[in-house]
């Protein structure tokens, strides 16, 4: 029994530095490249140089004379058991969802494609015995643009054609609204291919034992890859672990079951020997699946006080060559947020994937969300400009007012919360709204030669992924729960196993201080337990910016029984009815007599004793729980952009960004601003920097950091990172933040682009706004007699 | 093979290496220093960044028997008994994320501070180009090379 305490400062809002951090600074990380098992071999790909091609023949048997090689194997080697790669996201009843074998057989389609495998005693040995694999192609036509694919006599990437799926969505009367609209405007906007770039290459280790077979794997989705493995290998799930250990970085690309994680599987058990593999960047820039990737066609039909009455989206969305895990669901995860913050009569959606021969598209930051928020944020900007109204001012006449949430949106999903004009007023004044409005209008009058723009996202998300019957109407393949248990040591000290899987989000210092406060134990005497199968057995893992909105409810759920447990236990040590108890996190007293308690770290040592536990309960103090959210997580901002650009050479300067972000309770405040940083860095990458490119033939020509240009230190902008506060409807009142920045800015940065250019006449310049896309749309708006 | 004698982080080490071995191969497979990652093929990254000699190198783009003779520290070496100013600096102002740039960029960062102690936030972003992050936006990063500044970190 102890005397009462002071109560604990609470950990919710406090900004603690990491505990992850010790590792990663010192160098002591555990990157599964830095695995080395006893006996470990070393796999290479060799991957076809076509887009197209039939194959006739793969020959590796001088392969397997080389020196230290051990073996070799074609894709027919393992025609019978490699299974196809699994989409688990069927969005329609007749979509096509083509075989995907980890190593292609009798045909690749697009240049990268794993065709054979060399397993030597090291890495150079077996780059080196690639060159002695022959393989004889019979080339085919490429298909690249995905807007002619569909043309009658287009080549086709699969026998069945290259239209995957078309997927329709609506509410309310579109015709009508578009009947006698006083204004209608169309716009057909160009979401460019992005390759994700992780700073850590995928990398792999597989070690068969027996019947058991460990998957180290540099991924985001342990639990998920675990299910997947064994429906794809029939390896059955029982006999498979999967560990994620120190994961450097996936904003979605390492949310996929890769060819390379089945193929190391398969032939570990084959060769009863450890085998590693990880890539190199040029083959990860052609290899690791990419994002966007559409084209947008959007019409929206307003009044000529700017009131929206209907929008219309028209999306042809390139799949790639195959469908990878949630590829076709990804556009349209955009398809519940084209209507954005905007209250409308009607809405109208149609989504076509199709089939080309490049490398499969899949989640990347934001996934969906971004395509949709830049759209409709470049329209509404336009509708301001046909109206004669400031962009801000058309966003406020239709935007959901503060007052009037929980507000059930035209597409369907019921926002909890939000506060648009909160977030709006503390931007603008960050920003100095008004005083930039005037400088560019004086600069604009003296034709200065560097113009100013303003650009403007009043964006919102829905994350949080996801009520798993929601998921379950849109076809996708598995819940959206996530779980978590609390094991209470003897010594007092908690273990906490998350479902979760950090890669740099920094779990294990936010689920500590969640837990701290929940059970009232020191945040220094909290270990967070994730990422292997074996230790943390249930999870739906990280992606969706989902972990705290789901995985910390979960936390919380647990945390609950404990609480619950330890209160029967607490009542028989007090000889107390626990009806009379008082819970202080951390210590249970009874109720008039404060002095008369036991703390948590007391009862967990009488649990773990159990020498006088009331009758029927067991012993140990620990607890499991998963949660399922009810709804998604909303948060949402206003971001502007300052842009600068040079009429004579295209470049672009971002020279202020304010970010008001509105992400509900915040946990820790340092990784939320990191979160909201780095987010908006790769929005800002996307609107200035980065393509993925593919020549005529299909050659991807981005394969380095040197082509494909993930912006530098020197590239990126300081940001003013400020935040609103409108608590969402969970106990935390937690909302996501992962993704916020990354679909907010850059629609913030080219409507600036292009704000700074519309006196020169210039409507729209195409992403990546390089100097040559910038100048070139300079000078075609001055031959179409755009006003100098 | 060619026979060579690195000192890394402050032990001896003489071994017999292919001449084409990289010194990051060398570091992380052969010494067993694996702190410092590889983040790319073409020298753009940085993430393999150490000192060679007490000047910075892309460990990628240096050959292990270009070592020979040479004075390696990478990031486990830093600290000092105690953490690196600028280990320190990272932690304080949450200048990383996934971690996985972050050897590279304490080192080169390191190798900054040498060349200039006080440097303003455009030398440290000129002077970090060549280490590239995914995580943080590199906002944190300028502010945790600064805080080291003022610290004193010129090595």
């Amino acid at each position: 029994m102890t005397a009462a305490p002071e109560a604990p400062q609470a950990e919710l809002g406090k900004a603690r530095l990491r505990k992850e951090d010790a590792r990663l600074v010192t160098g002591q990380t555990n990157w599964t490249d830095n695995m080395t098992l006893p006996g470990m071999l070393h796999m290479a790909f060799l991957r076809s140089p076509y887009a197209h091609a039939r194959i006739t023949s793969v020959d590796v048997s001088a392969a397997k004379q080389r020196p230290g090689v051990i073996a070799a194997f074609s894709g027919a080697d393992f025609a019978d058991e490699q299974g196809s790669l699994p989409c688990a996201w069927p969005v329609t009843e007749d979509i096509v969802i083509p075989n995907h074998p980890p190593m292609a057989v009798d045909e690749v389609r697009y240049v990268g494609e794993a065709v054979a495998v060399v397993v030597a005693r090291d890495r150079y040995e077996a780059a080196d015995a690639l060159e002695a694999i022959e393989v004889d192609y019979e080339p085919l036509p490429p298909v690249l643009d995905m807007r002619t694919a569909l043309d009658e006599g287009a080549p086709k990437v699969h026998e069945a054609g290259n239209k995957s799926f078309v997927w329709t969505f609506g509410n309310g009367d579109i015709e009508a609204a578009f009947r006698d609209a006083p204004v209608v405007l169309e716009r057909t906007y160009r979401q460019q291919r992005l390759i994700p770039c992780a700073m850590e290459p995928r990398a792999v280790v597989a070690w068969s034992e027996g019947d058991q077979v460990t998957l180290w794997s540099a991924t985001q989705i342990p639990h998920v890859l675990r299910v997947m493995l064994a429906l794809v290998t029939g390896i059955p799930e029982q006999d498979l672990r999967v560990i994620a250990p120190d994961v450097g970085g996936g904003f979605g690309s390492k949310l996929q079951v890769t060819a390379e994680e089945v193929l190391a599987v398969l032939i570990a058990r084959k060769l009863g020997r450890p085998v590693k593999w990880t890539e190199s960047r040029s083959e990860g820039n052609m290899t690791v699946h990419h994002g966007r990737d559409q084209w947008q066609r959007i019409r929206i039909a307003a009044d000529s006080d700017g009131r929206l009455r209907g929008l219309d989206v028209d999306l042809l969305a390139d799949m790639g060559a195959y469908l990878m895990l949630v590829t076709p669901g990804i556009p349209l995860l955009g398809a519940f947020m084209f209507n954005a913050i905007y209250k409308m009569d009607a809405y109208a959606f149609k989504c076509t994937g199709i089939f080309t021969t490049k490398m499969p598209t899949d989640a990347y930051r934001g996934a969906g969300r971004p395509e949709a928020t830049f759209a409709i944020e470049r329209i509404m900007d336009e509708l301001a400009v046909e109206l004669g109204m400031d962009p801000l001012q058309v966003r406020e006449r239709n935007w959901i007012k503060h007052e009037e949430f929980p507000f059930t949106t035209i597409a369907g999903l019921t926002y909890d919360s939000g506060n648009y004009e909160a977030a709006t007023d503390k931007a603008k004044e960050l920003f100095g709204y008004d005083e930039l409005r005037r400088e560019q209008a004086e600069r604009n009058a003296r034709g200065d030669s560097v113009r100013l723009g303003l650009g403007i996202s009043t964006f919102t998300e829905m994350c949080g992924l996801a009520p798993s019957r929601v998921l379950g109407s849109l076809a996708y393949g598995a819940g959206g729960w996530e779980h978590a248990s609390i094991r209470m040591l003897p010594t007092g000290k908690v273990e906490v196993v998350t479902g979760s899987s950090a890669h740099g989000q920094g779990h294990e210092t936010a689920w500590s201080q969640i837990v701290a406060d929940q059970l009232g134990v020191p945040f220094e005497d909290i270990r967070v337990l994730h990422g292997d199968t074996q230790v943390s057995p249930k999870g739906m893992d990280t992606y969706g910016s989902r972990s705290l909105a789901v995985g910390g409810m979960a936390l919380v759920s647990a945390c609950d029984k404990v609480v619950d447990k330890a209160k029967v236990i607490a009542a028989s040590m007090l000889e107390a009815s626990a009806d009379d108890l008082e819970w202080t996190p951390g210590r249970f007293a009874v109720r008039g007599d404060p002095d008369k308690g036991v703390t948590i770290a007391e009862i967990a040592l009488a649990a773990f004793a159990a020498h006088a536990l009331p009758d029927g309960v067991e012993p140990s103090l620990d607890s499991e729980a998963t949660y399922d959210p009810d709804n998604f997580s909303f948060p949402h901002g206003t971001h502007l952009c300052a842009a600068e650009v040079d009429t004579e050479t295209g470049m672009v300067t971002i020279r202020s960004y304010v970010a008001v972000d509105d992400v509900g309770k915040v946990v820790n405040p340092l990784i939320v601003e990191g979160q909201v940083h780095g987010g908006i860095a790769q929005g800002i990458a996307q609107a200035l920097y980065e393509e993925a490119v593919y020549d005529d033939a299909g050659n991807l020509l981005t394969t380095t950091l040197a082509d494909y240009l993930v912006p530098s230190a020197a590239d990126l902008p300081t940001l003013q990172a400020s935040r609103t506060e409108s608590p969402a409807a969970n106990r935390l009142g937690v909302k996501g933040v992962g993704e916020a920045g990354t679909i907010a800015s850059t629609p913030a940065v080219v409507n600036a682009v292009v704000d700074a250019l519309r006196p020169l006449g210039v409507r729209d310049v195409t992403m990546p706004c390089s100097p040559e896309h910038v100048w070139r749309a300079i000078q075609d708006a001055g031959k179409t007699g755009g006003a100098a | 093979m060619t026979q060579i004698t690195v000192t890394v982080d402050g032990t001896s080490y003489v071994d017999n290496v292919e001449p084409r071995m990289l010194l990051v191969h060398y570091l992380r497979e052969v010494v067993g220093k694996t702190g410092t990652p590889i983040g790319c093929d073409t020298s753009n990254c940085g993430a393999c960044t150490v000192l060679m000699n007490g000047v910075s190198v892309k460990s990628c783009a240096v050959l292990a028997v270009q070592a020979d003779g040479a004075d390696i520290t990478t990031i486990e070496g830093l600290a000092n008994g105690e953490w690196h100013p600028l280990q320190r600096a990272f932690n304080e102002e949450h200048a990383l994320q996934c971690g996985y740039c972050t050897p590279g960029m304490i080192i080169a960062a390191a190798d900054l501070l040498r060349d200039n102690p006080h440097p303003s936030e455009q030398e440290i972003r000129d002077g970090l180009e060549g280490n590239l992050c995914r995580c943080t936006g590199y906002q944190n990063i300028v502010r945790a090379v600064q805080r080291a500044a003022e610290a004193g970190a010129t090595s």
